[in-house]
């Protein structure tokens, strides 16, 4: 059953995710059309990647910097990020870097141990998919966007803070 | 008071329909305690060593009267009758039961209060000095800015996994009544040549097991950059702070590993895209948030009082309190009127709901309906007139709140300690009272003069130990519990950290030591000195020697 939550919508994961220490040609003789590769594969091995008749995507572990990927941005339609544990909530702030800063327009992922009630903060920080870990229950996911109708502060989703708009 | 708008109101419902869900879905197996962890801990529920404990937010320590009735109906309601102030402007029940405390939180959102971020790795309530709007010295009411920040990091998306509890401090005196410098983010209020607000900004400072004093980082930020540049010191903490140790984990050891100025460089580099952004303050915002802070309907009164001045030259006791419980306002013909909750034979901070309904019914009857908490577990009425206090006095004194020992040595600061905490290595209740019982006689109290003691059960330095003048830890040894001692810490605004006398000692022989330690210092001091200012001009060694004088 699929776990992956997208634009409100329980959908079908087309992205196979490699994990950490594969190698280029590994990664190129993958069977599946779209990978998603890791940090490290790609900044070693950008130009090849991209070279190559497959869509390329990267994932990031909490601990790899949003900003490396500064020049590359245009070039990915995916970018995930690791949960390693729900409550390591560094990949909060990549996401932020990566929208404001980076201004990143394609999806940003939720991957690793993503759980229920992370979700409504993962999407105001500018996470759009979400590939829910083993075991959470898929239709209780998909209430969480509505947890809160609204923010104090200034956010990826609504740059205006309240005060703006009150 | 600030007051809740529809915004407010709502996000409030939802957060409580929020964990009532997580509650449910823990209850029915669906959430694992590792998991439903993190979530009560934000919503102020601990599991400690007889019962849940809930801490309930004081933001900033300001208290209506309606608010703290219905702090003592729910502690009639849903616990035994009482409640505990906790260093951090915070109250906490001891006994509530894990199915009521959503129903518990319903009954508080009525009156516009809450448990959120009350604990876990988040930012947690701000605190401040509680004389804030009425302190004769004052640069800046400090309330409004209080507020700006409880709603900025209120359910903060990006900041609720940190890798460890974030505290935020902000002081708008000179005399820094709010340990500013011993928090993760200390603000002191200032005031530009032109007049303009600013605030200079300390990063780093805190006590638990690693005690260091905040480093300045800016020293004066334009207000209107206070959020933004927030958001910037808790991106650099939340991207960089070290989750691998939990005892590391605190902003303190970045700032110390790498260094204040690198800090602050990576601050200011990520600052740089967020400075003049939409999170930048507005001067209405501030407008509107000072608008809920302005002075209540003052009379126009004499700044002296002959019947007061009478009732003290025949009251001994009530001058007594005058002199210690009360303090000047900015306002002519009112005062301060401080409450000690440190009634020998109570645990220090703890109240009753029948005192808690009392205290609320002499707020609207004598200072306008208010109350603050302080970070040393007292209590203030901030507004009262010079010509009631006498009888507020009187009035006080039939329920125990009138003691008048306020900053003297029976005034002491205590965490609950191994009597509740699951964390503490040893009691702290029982000590706290075998020193008052020993400093009993008020006349030595007054004789030793201003003093603070400080009593934590554990390295996590609830009680602020550290930063007493006397400190006294808790520790653990072979499985006994003993009693460290440090002399010299200090919060205010020369803040210092106390250091180690020596070996510690048995539970027994702490009154002894308190004694001598006093003893020395009363041998010591000359003219006017207190109790820091000797140990800071003598040093240790004399307090040492009397105290470890027939020890092996």
């Amino acid at each position: 059953m699929p776990t992956l939550i997208k634009d409100g919508q329980v959908v079908d994961n087309p992205w196979c995710l490699l994990e950490k220490g594969v190698d280029l040609n590994a990664a190129l003789s993958d069977k599946a059309e779209q990978i998603v590769v890791p940090f490290a594969l790609w900044q070693d091995h950008k130009d090849s990647l991209m070279e190559s008749s497959k869509k390329i995507a990267v994932w990031l572990d909490s601990e790899d910097d949003p900003y490396e990927l500064a020049n590359d941005v245009i070039d990915l339609p995916l970018i995930c990020l690791n949960f390693p544990v729900f409550r390591d909530g560094r990949a909060f702030s990549a996401a932020v870097i990566l929208r404001e800063r980076l201004n990143y327009q394609g999806e940003i992922r939720a991957i690793g141990d993503v759980l229920r009630d992370q979700l409504f903060y993962m999407k105001k920080c500018g996470m759009d998919s979400f590939d829910l870990a083993d075991g959470v229950n898929v239709e209780n996911a998909l209430n969480a966007f509505n947890d809160f109708s609204t923010s104090y502060m200034s956010t990826v989703e609504e740059p205006l803070p309240l005060f703006r708009r009150r | 008071m600030y007051n809740y708008d529809n915004y407010d109101k709502q996000m409030l419902q939802e957060r409580i329909v929020q964990f009532r869900d997580q509650t449910r879905r823990f209850q029915a197996g669906e959430l694992s305690t590792e998991q439903f962890l993190p979530l009560r801990l934000q919503n102020g529920l601990y599991i400690q060593r007889l019962a849940p404990m809930l801490r309930v937010a004081i933001p900033y320590g300001c208290l209506s009267s309606r608010q703290l009735r219905k702090l003592a109906s729910i502690s009639r309601d849903y616990d035994k009758g009482y409640a505990h102030f906790s260093t951090r402007q915070n109250i906490q029940y001891n006994w509530p039961i894990l199915e009521q405390v959503p129903d518990l939180l319903a009954e508080l959102a009525e009156v516009e209060m809450h448990a959120i971020q009350t604990s876990g790795n988040c930012i947690r309530n701000t605190t401040t000095d509680q004389f804030a709007g009425v302190a004769v010295d004052e640069i800046e009411d400090s309330r409004p800015w209080c507020e700006i920040i409880r709603q900025w990091s209120s359910f903060h998306p990006e900041f609720a996994y940190l890798p460890r509890k974030f505290k935020i401090a902000v002081c708008g005196t000179p005399n820094d009544q709010a340990a500013t410098q011993v928090h993760d983010i200390g603000l002191y209020i200032k005031k530009d040549d032109k007049g303009e607000i600013g605030f200079q900004v300390l990063v780093g400072g805190g006590l638990g097991r690693t005690p260091v004093i905040g480093a300045t980082i800016c020293e004066f930020l334009p207000w209107q950059h206070l959020l933004t540049y927030l958001d910037a010191i808790m991106r650099v903490y939340n991207r960089f702070g070290r989750r691998d140790n939990k005892y590391k984990a605190r902003i303190k050891i970045l700032v110390k590993e790498i260094g204040a100025e690198a800090f602050r460089e990576k601050v200011e580099a990520e600052w740089l895209h967020d400075k003049d952004g939409s999170a930048t303050l507005t001067q209405d915002e501030v407008e509107r948030c000072k608008g809920f802070f302005t002075d209540p309907d003052y009379q126009e009164l004499d700044n002296t009082n002959q019947a007061i001045e009478g009732a003290a030259a025949s009251d001994l006791l009530f001058s007594h309190w005058l002199e210690r419980n009360v303090a000047p306002h900015k306002k002519s013909g009112y005062r301060i009127v401080n409450l000690c909750l440190k009634e020998t034979g109570v645990a220090p901070g703890d109240i009753t709901d029948t005192q808690m309904e009392f205290v609320a019914d002499l707020a609207d009857k004598y200072s306008f309906g208010e109350v603050r908490v302080t970070h040393e577990q007292n209590l203030v009425l901030t507004d009262v007139r010079l010509q009631d206090l006498y009888v507020v006095y009187k009035a006080l004194k039939t329920e125990s709140l009138a003691t008048p020992y306020l900053g003297l040595i029976n005034d002491i600061v205590c965490c609950p300690g191994g009597d509740f905490c699951s964390l503490a290595n040893a009691k702290s209740i029982p000590i706290a009272e075998s020193i008052q019982r020993r400093f009993e006689d008020f006349d030595v109290q007054k004789n030793i003069g201003d003093i603070t003691l400080n009593i934590s059960g554990c390295m996590n330095a609830c009680g602020h130990h550290h930063v007493g003048n006397i400190g006294i830890l808790g520790v653990d040894k072979k499985g006994a519990e003993f009693y460290q001692v440090t002399l010299g810490g200090s919060s205010d605004r020369e803040t210092s950290l106390g250091k180690v006398l020596g070996p510690s000692f048995a539970q027994a022989e702490m009154p002894d030591v308190m004694e001598k330690i006093i003893n020395v210092y009363l041998e010591n001091r000359q003219d006017n000195e207190n109790f820091l200012a000797t140990y800071n001009r003598i040093g240790m060694e004399p307090y040492k020697e009397k105290v470890y004088a027939n020890a092996d």
